[in-house]
């Protein structure tokens, strides 16, 4: 290849998420087969070793991310896929990881229905899950992605944020994402950025706080196998990983654990504006119903409808400033997403007039069309169907 | 070294109860260690919940406490992330077998080297005394009033079914016994089983009307035999200790540089 020109490629989606976790330097992956995500086990499975690092088919969900876990521990990037189902029985594992402060990546390209639902059909139902599975108070991030370019930029930031805050990320993709395939231009090795793990600089023989913050809220780490010995512990826990039923410590930790995520909700925020400053109707969307909901606005526009659209690719923690803000002096708000109004939801709760916001879905595995969202349109805006 | 530089004394007092075997599991653990020369930092104790999970809390190594039934998984992560450490893995018999059992025939099938000890004392401790996969059928417990149902797991066989290298079984009242069976455990390369019986007097011993910590010792002695022992001969209903399998076979590889050996042969 020539170093000068870039490296443009034809790819599936599944295979973008392969390939940007390998340039944000995954080094450890495990997991388990299930539709629509295999194709990242199976491309890493050839790919992984290749690059130095180390691929195990695992038992199950469950152990797939326990498995990560305890690699990420070693100081290795990790990560693990799934969709839907595996995700549910990865939950309480999320949860360790978010207690534990454990860098780690979890994609699920979503799949249709609770339970077994409609395996190979798109949806975005798990938007809820992503946020709320896990029991117990605490953030998360979860990134997504309407297109391969920016599955592969979201992938590596998901990555980059993981190893800044400590923190479990969630890539919540949809099977239209994981499936279609679109030109990528990958970027050359420093094009983007990489954040590697923060490592104490305390040195041997002196004590070592595994969870003692510094002022810019980061943690340092000490690898497993390093000088520094201390214990990881899903129960609540001081700076040492001691065990603590401290009413003080509890509030502390668990306030530090949300707050670390929430209080940057809007600085972290990834998302993308289309025809936004004149618009008199918001659309806002996210992921592979976007990209309908773009082809809508465009067509519109240039019937002269003034129509604008607010692209999330962050929704977790859920960027309110931005769209509250986005949403401001618009007649209506239209959110297309394709389950029963996850985002809507959100978006409802931020707003100073949730009643102008309303829902343009699909929930019946079926792409939700610029047609469908016109009729919804229309609706609202009493011109009938 | 004396025991206590293995300790963290900060996390002490323990939590066991009076008469519990743990600490006897963790004593020899140490001794095992010791015996073999390695470092502290060389070490990595992956445990899951419950009493028997508590253990790797007190143990100065780099320490792992983590979800219920899930320490093979964690401890399979840390082994392949660093190939090169000695991951031990101490486990409860309803962590191990229940919840976990899945994870557990899947380590000992991919002979994964990790040294799995599983502290067997029959019961549920930390939430008070219910049935696990060890309690023999007809023993009560508070899920089982009218005596339990479900007939018990064999440790030994189901280890030797699913694949592991290497099977042991011994108790808290033959302490050295024990410790000289952990050494083994660790030094052999591959998935190694250790069940260790222990009593759990406060929830097992005492709905069971079996004694106090030292009659349940007691009964350890008198119960078990070595394998083809004279005893056993003698009285062929009685639990046999030993190493059963201890077999030379590679281990996962694992590893940064393969996954599998059909990828590294590729």
């Amino acid at each position: 290849m020539n170093p000068e020109r870039a490296d443009v490629r034809f790819m599936q989606g599944n295979e973008a998420v392969a390939e940007a976790a390998l340039y944000a330097g995954l080094r450890f992956y495990a997991g388990y087969p299930i539709t629509p995500s295999t194709e990242i086990a199976e491309i890493l499975s050839k790919r992984l070793p290749d690059a130095g690092g180390t691929f195990i088919q695992m038992e199950d969900e469950i152990a797939s991310l326990c498995t990560i876990i305890g690699a990420s521990l070693t100081g290795l990037k990790v990560m693990t896929a799934t969709s839907g189902p595996g995700f549910s029985l990865m939950q309480e594992a999320i949860g360790y990881a978010v207690m534990a402060e454990v860098p780690s990546v979890i994609v699920n390209v979503q799949r249709g229905g609770p339970s077994t639902g409609l395996p190979t059909a798109v949806a975005q139902g798990d938007v809820n899950q992503a946020r709320w599975g896990a029991h117990g108070d605490h953030s998360i991030v979860t990134l997504t992605a309407s297109n391969l370019q920016d599955v592969f930029l979201m992938t590596v930031e998901g990555f980059n944020m993981a190893e800044t805050y400590r923190t479990p990320v969630i890539l919540l993709f949809d099977e239209i994402v994981g499936h279609m395939r679109e030109k990528v231009v990958i970027p050359k090795p420093g094009e983007i950025e990489i954040i590697e793990r923060l490592w104490t600089s305390v040195r041997e023989g002196t004590n070592f706080h595994p969870y003692l913050r510094r002022e810019d809220g980061r943690l340092p780490m000490s690898a497993f196998g390093g000088v520094h010995r201390y214990n990881v512990t899903g129960l609540v826990h001081d700076m040492w990983g001691f065990p603590s039923t401290d009413p003080g410590i509890a509030y502390d930790l668990l306030h530090h654990l949300v707050d670390k995520l929430e209080n940057r909700a809007d600085s972290m925020a990834h998302y993308k504006e289309y025809f936004i400053d004149d618009a008199q109707v918001l659309l806002i969307s996210y992921g592979s119903a976007a990209r309908s909901a773009l082809q809508m606005v465009a067509d519109r526009r240039k019937r002269g409808a003034k129509l604008g659209l607010l692209e999330l690719q962050s929704l977790w923690p859920f960027p309110r400033e931005t769209v509250r803000e986005a949403c401001e002096g618009r007649t209506h708000i239209l959110v297309v997403e394709m389950n029963m109004g996850q985002v809507c939801h959100e978006v409802k709760k931020v707003v100073s007039r949730p009643e102008r916001v309303f829902l343009a879905n699909r929930f019946d595995g079926v792409f939700i069309s610029p047609e469908d969202i016109l009729r919804v349109l229309n609706m609202i805006q009493g011109k009938g169907v | 070294m004396p025991v206590k530089d293995y300790l963290r004394l900060r996390f002490l007092p323990h939590i066991w109860c009076p008469g519990c075997g743990h600490g006897i599991v963790m004593s020899g653990m140490i001794r095992a260690i010791e015996q073999i020369g390695l470092q502290k930092n060389e070490v990595v104790a992956v445990s899951g919940i419950g009493c028997s999970s508590r253990i790797v809390g007190y143990l100065d190594f780099h320490t792992m406490h983590t979800l219920h039934g899930r320490a093979l998984a964690f401890a399979t992560g840390v082994k392949l992330g660093r190939p090169d450490l000695t991951v031990i893995v101490p486990m409860g018999d309803g962590d191990a077998l229940a919840i976990g059992g899945n994870h557990f025939i899947h380590a000992a099938r991919r002979n994964i080297d990790l040294t799995a000890i599983i502290m067997n004392n029959r019961i549920y401790g930390m939430t008070g005394g219910q049935g696990s996969p060890m309690t023999p059928q007809g023993m009560r417990s508070t899920t089982s009033p009218r005596g339990i149902a479900d007939p018990a797991f064999d440790i030994v066989e189901l280890a030797k079914g699913a694949g592991a290298s290497f099977v042991a079984r011994t108790t808290t009242y033959h302490a050295t016994e024990l410790t000289r069976m952990i050494e083994k455990a660790i030094r052999h390369r591959g998935f190694s089983v250790v069940e260790v019986l222990s009593q759990c007097p406060v929830y097992y011993g005492r709905q069971n009307r079996i004694g106090n910590g030292m009659e349940m010792m007691k009964g350890f002695r008198d119960d078990t035999a070595p394998i083809g022992s004279k005893k056993k001969e003698a009285r062929p209903d009685l639990i046999e200790r030993g190493i059963f399998v201890d077999e030379d076979r590679p281990p996962y590889p694992g590893g940064r540089g393969g996954t599998n050996e059909t990828t590294m042969q590729k």
